[in-house]
């Protein structure tokens, strides 16, 4: 059974020109100890999604449902208490800029401490035990003197290892990374994802990892969930979904970034042609039809979500009768 | 979230999607042009209850202002020793002669009423003008610049900020005299310091924003850059800013006439009808009830009409 | 500042020693930088003084007329403080710029906007919002009193067209376009008055991938149309690669390794370009991610390593990279500098 089971999430957010539908209707599963990378482009809905699992999501922002279940817990139905038991305790969030996320005004072992005191996980000894050892599993030197100093002695880099370290105090199934490398410099990151994917495969967590970089998804998904316009438009394994992708959002996107040793130089990259639609108010339609090289009548219709072989799925009406012979999706060699 | 706000929906599509008034499907394709700009404005404008509130009373403030004698049944200085303190309407005893009645003169208070608007608003708008200038000039040329000019102007600042207003005022005004054009005066050298606050923080956040760099390699003038650039970007702090030093030198200038020492008699100053009822105001309470009255509607109005402004001139965001 | 490179310093000698080669070319570059240094005075007071905080120091650089040239490194290694030099924007402490042949130093701003243009990186905080497109794009030919309003306007929407924005662009408001358009408009602000430099301070990173490759193919486009000098600063290494001819690599205020693009991606020298070059993620699944072997002691900028600046976080160091630093200095191929003593 999967960690965490989600069955047409929808978000809606009434704006001043009518109800921007920001998640329309999105499934995903994570199995325990599995890395899902959600990936696409601003304002696709993939930080909306991670908010809405966490609860985060802006007070006038309505969330609805078909199945939201947690471990067995179904998560619409339970209760507040439950709720804010699981979500501090069993799911933990990592966010996009250590230096909002830390309290400026508290030490790190203060923060780092609070979740496992608040839900009673030991006494105030065993919690600083454990932030040292972690804060020493994450890299970080001279982790008990670190305990006292605050987020600000901190460089964005140290910062970042301290949230890891946070998000795992009270061991949780689920860690939720929205962007968590993507203000850092590219030495950093590297050294970061490193250290997140080794301590989720060590610690079996699980991990839903945010993120807009095509290539970080490559490097540290099993599976990939690729979102378009409030929806999820391909979802695979990793290695099947860059060997064949199979929809044109996500072979364009593919052929946007030039790669090294088979983009020429200085030649005219390949790029999306448009702008993503507005989800304000009714859409209806394949919402990448206005883009797409391939468009036929029959887009104007919604896509169901195609069974592809691999565990390999993707919402185009054409995905399973279009051959991989694209130019550029050679990209998986 | 709350329990009520994760419901179980069906796969259908939510009946949320039938709110808001853009509900006809959307042809994709085009990118959505933004509605008209005035269809946009009215929407706006009457969409905010606050606005179009202090907007109305603003309004008919200002109308009454400039008709003042066109409305006014009497002539607001003619005294009719006659008929001295006659209440107003609801009162057994009132006339439609004096709707609102009239003073200790026996001047009719209606008419005073009409024409002391002319009198709070004139001081209001020109004492939060010459303020404006000298503040937003201040608080733009150190927030632009920083360094020593910052600190020399920041001090002056701090030096205006430890003077309590009223008593300097006093101070000044038993110096010079009380007249309309001291309390104009007086009024609009003490109450910069907010302009200067607002304007020296909104343009410590612009000076670095990239588009005044962009002006800057351009070999755009410092002066360009700070009235063409700058400026147009702080209206919308400064409007509210406005409001409320307008509100609050009209609340001055009628602080200054009640102590005797602002607008002097005959003038109608509210200010000024409150300090003359003030003997009677056990008796006949509507003597210092109407002006007082008069003055809280007008503060309130110019206060909303500034904070529904200030919503209203948001620039079109990041979305 | 250390008395060391005070005396390793040229202080803005017309020829620093280690110049690349070209510099017997008849023809000057278009932009060539001399000793170029920036320094800022730290917590200071009215009667205490500040630490210096080297920003940017002893930059040499030329970049020949129709070419790119790279610049990256990491948040805080100077780089924007170096554009900003550049763009007349603050002034350096030491050393020269040199446009077209011609000290920038002393020059007025206004001669320097014809040559040197910026793209900046936030088309969102890059134009002003109060402003209709046609007057921000216009601004430069407004300020620099050229044609009549009616030539000014024609030339505005000739822009607007070449950059592939919609005609009624000219009468919208930024808040009104896409980050890639309100790019486009920063592009045409930059080019209108013809410039022979366009500094491009990471011109695509705030926009999403499939915008990034339309503005990049803009900023070439135009380059073969107008021979344009492109000063590119970035942090994509795969963006970098597809753009620049040249490229130089910051690390703490200093150049430590520049070359062409063949020679730093095919043979880097220095461990910094090593590691930047091996932590670039390309989209090839299976691969993981790769140990960079970096250490984790970040450097305060404002009181940098004696030695080589980079040695707290090299695996290569060794006794003498504690103590002295190493100059840049030609290596190898000719054109091919590296700051490293193990190069």
């Amino acid at each position: 059974m999967s960690l965490l089971e989600v069955k047409d999430l929808r978000v809606d957010l009434p704006v001043e020109a009518g109800m921007l539908h920001a998640v329309r209707g999105i499934d995903f599963s994570v199995d325990r100890g599995e890395m899902l990378c959600l990936v696409g482009e601003s304002g696709c809905g993939k930080s909306m999604t991670s908010l809405a699992l966490m609860g985060l999501l802006p007070r006038r922002a309505r969330l609805t449902a078909g199945r939201l279940d947690f471990d067995g817990t179904d998560l619409t139905a339970a209760s507040e208490r439950q709720r804010s038991h699981l979500r501090g305790r069993r799911i933990a969030m990592i966010f996009q800029e250590p230096m909002t996320a830390l309290n400026p005004a508290y030490t790190l072992g203060n923060q780092l401490c609070e979740a496992y005191l608040r839900h009673k996980l030991g006494n105030r000894r065993a919690a600083r035990a454990r932030a040292i050892h972690l804060l020493e599993r994450v890299g970080i030197s001279a982790a008990a003197e670190r305990l006292n100093q605050y987020p600000h002695q901190l460089s964005g880099g140290l910062r970042q290892r301290v949230m890891i370290a946070m998000a795992l105090m009270c061991e949780p199934d689920l860690i939720i990374a929205d962007e968590p490398t993507t203000a850092l410099d590219v030495t950093i990151q590297a050294q970061i994802l490193r250290l997140l994917r080794e301590l989720q495969q060590e610690f079996g967590t699980a991990v839903i990892f945010i993120t807009h970089d095509l290539g970080v998804v490559a490097r540290i998904a099993d599976r990939v969930a690729v979102m378009y316009a409030g929806e999820v438009i391909e979802a695979a394994p990793t290695a099947a979904l860059y060997a064949n992708p199979s929809h044109p959002y996500t072979r364009g996107l593919l052929s946007c970034i030039p790669a090294p040793g088979k983009t020429p130089p200085g030649s005219r990259l390949q790029a999306i042609p448009g702008v993503v639609p507005s989800l304000v108010g009714h859409v209806e339609g394949c919402a990448f039809r206005n883009r797409c090289p391939q468009a036929q009548m029959t887009c104007e219709q919604t896509p169901p979500m195609q069974a592809l072989p691999d565990d390999h799925r993707a919402r185009c009406h054409f995905a399973d009768r279009l051959a991989p012979a694209v130019p550029q999706a050679e990209m998986s060699s | 979230m709350t329990a009520s706000n994760v419901s179980s929906a069906g796969p259908s599509v939510p009946s949320s999607s039938a709110t808001g008034p853009n509900t006809k499907p959307m042809a994709l394709g085009e990118i959505p042009l933004p509605a008209p700009v005035w269809s946009r404005l009215t929407r706006r404008l009457f969409g905010h209850r606050g606005l179009t509130i202090g907007l109305c009373l603003v309004a008919l403030a200002v109308l009454i202002a400039i008709f003042a004698p066109l409305l006014a049944p009497h002539d607001p200085y003619f005294q009719d020793i006659a008929n001295r303190m006659v209440p107003p309407i609801w009162h057994d005893k009132g006339t439609w002669e004096h709707v609102l009645g009239t003073d200790k003169l026996g001047r009719d208070y209606l008419s005073r009423l009409l024409y002391g608007t002319r009198i709070s608003l004139t001081i209001g708008l020109i004492a939060a003008l010459i303020s404006g200038v000298i503040g937003t000039t201040l608080g733009v040329l150190a927030g632009y610049f920083g360094g020593r000019v910052d600190a020399v102007i920041s001090y002056v600042i701090t030096t205006r900020l430890a003077m309590p207003v009223v008593l300097v005022a006093l101070a000044l005004a038993s110096l010079t005299g009380g007249s309309l054009v001291t309390v104009i005066v007086l009024l609009g050298l003490l109450l910069w310091d907010r302009f200067a606050v607002v304007s020296r923080s909104v343009t410590q956040q612009l000076r670095d924003a990239e588009y005044i760099y962009a002006a800057r390699t351009l070999g755009c003038s410092r002066a360009y850059i700070l009235v063409r650039e700058i400026l147009p970007n702080i209206t919308g702090a400064l409007i509210v800013v406005i409001t409320l030093e307008m509100a609050h030198a009209i609340l001055l200038e009628a602080t200054l006439s009640f102590l005797g020492m602002g607008v002097q008699p005959p003038l109608p100053s509210w200010g000024l009808m409150v300090a003359e009822g003030k003997a009677y105001m056990f008796f006949q309470p509507w003597v210092i009830v109407i002006p007082g009255v008069a003055l809280f509607l007008l503060v309130l109005a110019i206060n909303l009409l500034g904070d529904g402004l200030r919503d209203l001139n948001a620039p079109g965001g990041r979305n | 500042m250390s008395a060391l490179s005070r005396i390793v310093s040229p202080a803005a000698s017309p020829s620093p020693p280690s110049a690349p080669p070209e510099a017997t070319n008849r023809q000057p570059p278009a932009l060539e930088l001399c000793g170029l240094s920036k320094h800022f005075t730290l917590g200071g007071g009215l009667f205490k003084r500040g630490r210096t905080l080297g920003a940017v120091n002893e930059v040499s650089l030329r970049i020949p007329r129709g070419q790119v040239m790279g610049l990256v490194g990491e948040s805080g290694c100077g780089k924007s403080t170096l554009a900003k030099m550049l763009l007349g924007l603050t002034t350096p402490t030491d050393g020269d710029v040199l446009v077209d042949g011609k000290p920038l130093r002393g020059a007025d701003q206004k001669a320097l906007a014809r040559h040197i243009q910026p793209i900046f990186q936030d088309p969102y905080s890059s134009l002003n919002p109060r402003k209709r497109i046609e007057q921000i794009v216009g601004l430069p030919l407004a300020i620099h009193g050229l044609g009549s309003p009616r030539e000014r306007s024609t030339r505005v929407a000739d822009m607007l067209d070449l950059v592939g924005l919609p005609k009624r662009a000219a009468q919208q408001t930024p808040g009104q376009l896409s980050g890639g358009q309100r790019q486009r408009v920063a592009i045409a602000r930059a080019l209108i008055m013809r410039p022979g430099i366009v500094i491009c301070d990471e011109p695509t990173s705030a926009l999403d991938v499939s915008v990034q490759a339309q503005i990049l193919n803009l900023l070439l486009d135009l380059k073969r149309e107008f021979g344009l000098t492109y000063l590119f600063i970035s942090h994509d290494l795969a963006v970098v690669e597809h753009l620049v001819d040249r490229l130089a690599v910051m690390y703490l205020g200093r150049i430590v390794e520049e070359g062409t693009r063949e020679q730093i991606f095919g043979n880097p020298r220095h461990p910094y370009t090593q590691a930047l070059l091996a932590s670039a993620l390309t989209p090839e699944p299976g691969l993981g991610v790769p140990d960079i072997g970096l250490n984790d002691a970040m450097p305060d900028p404002s009181n940098p390593p004696p030695g080589c600046p980079f040695h707290p976080r090299c695996p290569k160091a060794e006794a003498t990279c504690l103590e002295t630093r190493p100059r840049l200095e030609d290596v190898g191929t000719p054109g091919s500098r590296v700051a490293c003593h193990f190069a």
